[in-house]
């Protein structure tokens, strides 16, 4: 214990200084009715960081199974499809992407004459989902292939076709090999979904961003913003654990 | 029937398998040379051979699990070509049993017997059970329906593969070194049941190298070496008095033991 906080002490001092002489927790202190209301309209931005990435994640799920299909075929040619794909979406860092989507995508729809205007919301989920999707199409890739050659095989001799044998042979067996790293790649999402803030997302980070702005207090307002971005993927990976165990277990049966 | 690309003709025709001049290459490297073979319906072959003579690609070209690039493969009056009617066709008509079993691990028996029938064929779940439930009596394991191929010993799990492949009531059945994965105890209980098969009049291709099989069900004994038929003839014969060096050297090697 002591040596824990000898360790601290440096860190604590350090940061004190930087945001104000004194230390001011008292802005996120609950007992206290200003701070309480602080706090709840800091955690209240969890709502729609949740539902950002579990929308992003579920497209990324679909999206990563059609991209990576093509680079499991034998033409030379689909397979350079998935590589261009991931190639490509890949190398796009998140903050440019989310801005060209947000920014640039609406004008692309009204030079075709579509009015689709692209919210917030869906600006960041997009992104997330578009950025997300490579990674995952590298996950079912994998996945798959680690499946051995005599099951396709032994599908085809029994009459199933690509899709069939897909559906009903290789994916339920693949799932458990895909499955944990995907669920690893959902807090990959969670975490980027923060930059859904410098669009406007009324996400935790935005709302952590403008309570700084009011209190002028970044390191007690960002320090609770991290302790709720550790809390929410502590959740997952112990899901993710659970997720592993389950999988593990059925391997063999 | 949909999937049939071509008309059968008005009478069965007699001959059940025909590869007339087929040739392979990986790359540059040229695993079948010229192989012709005739199996006529009912009909059982063996084909043996040292391991590398191309006798496994041989029966995996013939229900297209490999692309052979030149000569014509014919299986039931249907040639085999790229058109994926003619693929389909074809392995409808030809059952497989692998070396390595090739169960699928997170089905059960039985559903590894309905999955093709169901799927494939289209007819239902209860029409389906009953006819695997009777396979699996054939091959003498009815009472294992419900467990998973894991659960099985490895002679168990081959008759569940030869119960599989008969689920899809093939004309032809095509064998790959069915007992070269088996522990030595196993191998007569997949032999047997591939004898009675034989008694029943299947048509079936063999890589085996059983030549205690060989002997009491093959009408017609191949050897191949290095990719191509070396030597072709009744088993008495081939046995008895194989005329070409290559094959006299490998049944004395075989036969030694």
């Amino acid at each position: 214990m002591r040596k824990t906080l000898i360790f601290l002490l440096p860190l604590l001092a350090l940061t004190g200084c930087s945001s104000s002489s004194t230390w001011g927790w008292y802005v996120i202190n609950p007992m206290t009715p200003s701070g309480w209301v602080n706090v709840k309209f800091l955690i209240s931005g969890m709502g729609d960081t949740i539902l950002i990435s579990v929308i992003a994640a579920a497209i990324s799920i679909g999206l990563g199974l059609i991209v990576a299909l093509p680079g499991l075929a034998k033409s030379r040619g689909w397979r350079m499809v998935n590589r261009i794909y991931v190639e490509f979406i890949r190398s796009i860092p998140l903050l440019p992407m989310l801005f060209w989507v947000f920014f640039g995508l609406p004008i692309i729809f009204r030079e075709m004459g579509m009015n689709v205007p692209i919210d917030p919301f869906w600006g960041a989920i997009i992104t997330l989902a578009l950025s997300d999707s490579a990674f995952t199409a590298e996950i079912y890739r994998a996945g798959i292939q680690s499946i051995a050659k005599g099951q396709t095989e032994a599908a085809q001799t029994i009459g199933l076709n690509y899709l069939q044998t897909m559906r009903y042979v290789i994916l339920p067996q693949a799932i458990r090999r895909i499955l944990p790293p995907l669920a690893n790649q959902f807090i990959y999402i969670v975490k980027m979904s923060a930059f859904a803030s410098v669009i406007g997302m009324q996400e935790l980070t935005r709302r952590a961003n403008e309570l700084v702005v009011s209190e002028y207090r970044p390191l007690e307002i960002y320090t609770l913003l991290i302790l709720e971005y550790l809390v929410l993927v502590l959740i997952i990976s112990a899901g993710v654990r659970w997720l592993e165990r389950r999988m593990g277990s059925d391997e063999r049966g | 029937m949909p999937g049939t690309a071509q008309p059968k003709p008005e009478t069965a025709p007699v001959t059940a398998i025909e590869l007339a001049g087929v040739n392979k290459w990986y790359g540059t490297f040229h695993v079948l040379k010229n192989i012709n073979l005739s199996v006529r319906a009912g009909e059982k072959v063996v084909i043996c051979g040292p391991s590398g003579s191309g006798k496994s690609t041989v029966v995996r070209c013939i229900n297209r699990l490999e692309e052979h690039q030149k000569g014509i493969i014919r299986v039931d009056g249907i040639e085999l070509t790229n058109d994926p009617q003619s693929v389909a066709a074809i392995r409808s008509e030809v059952g497989m049993v692998f070396q390595q079993f090739n169960l699928f691990p997170h089905l059960t028996v039985l559903e590894n017997l309905t999955l093709g029938p169901i799927k494939a064929r289209g007819i239902s779940k209860s029409e389906a059970e009953a006819k695997a439930m009777h396979y699996l009596e054939r091959v003498h394991i009815p009472d294992q329906a419900r467990k998973r191929p894991s659960q099985l010993s490895g002679g168990q799990q081959q008759r569940v593969a030869i119960a599989r492949s008969l689920c899809m009531e093939p004309k032809v059945l095509l064998f790959d070194e069915p007992t070269s994965a088996l522990d030595p105890e196993m191998i007569s209980e997949v032999l047997d049941v591939m004898a009675e098969l034989a008694q029943e009049g299947m048509t079936m291709v063999v890589v085996t190298h059983e030549m205690g099989f060989a002997r009491k069900v093959a009408d017609q004994m191949v050897f191949m070496d290095a990719g191509e038929i070396v030597e072709q003839g009744p088993p008495e014969e081939f046995f008895g008095s194989p005329r070409s060096p290559r094959c006299q050297k490998f049944l004395s090697q075989i036969l030694q033991h």
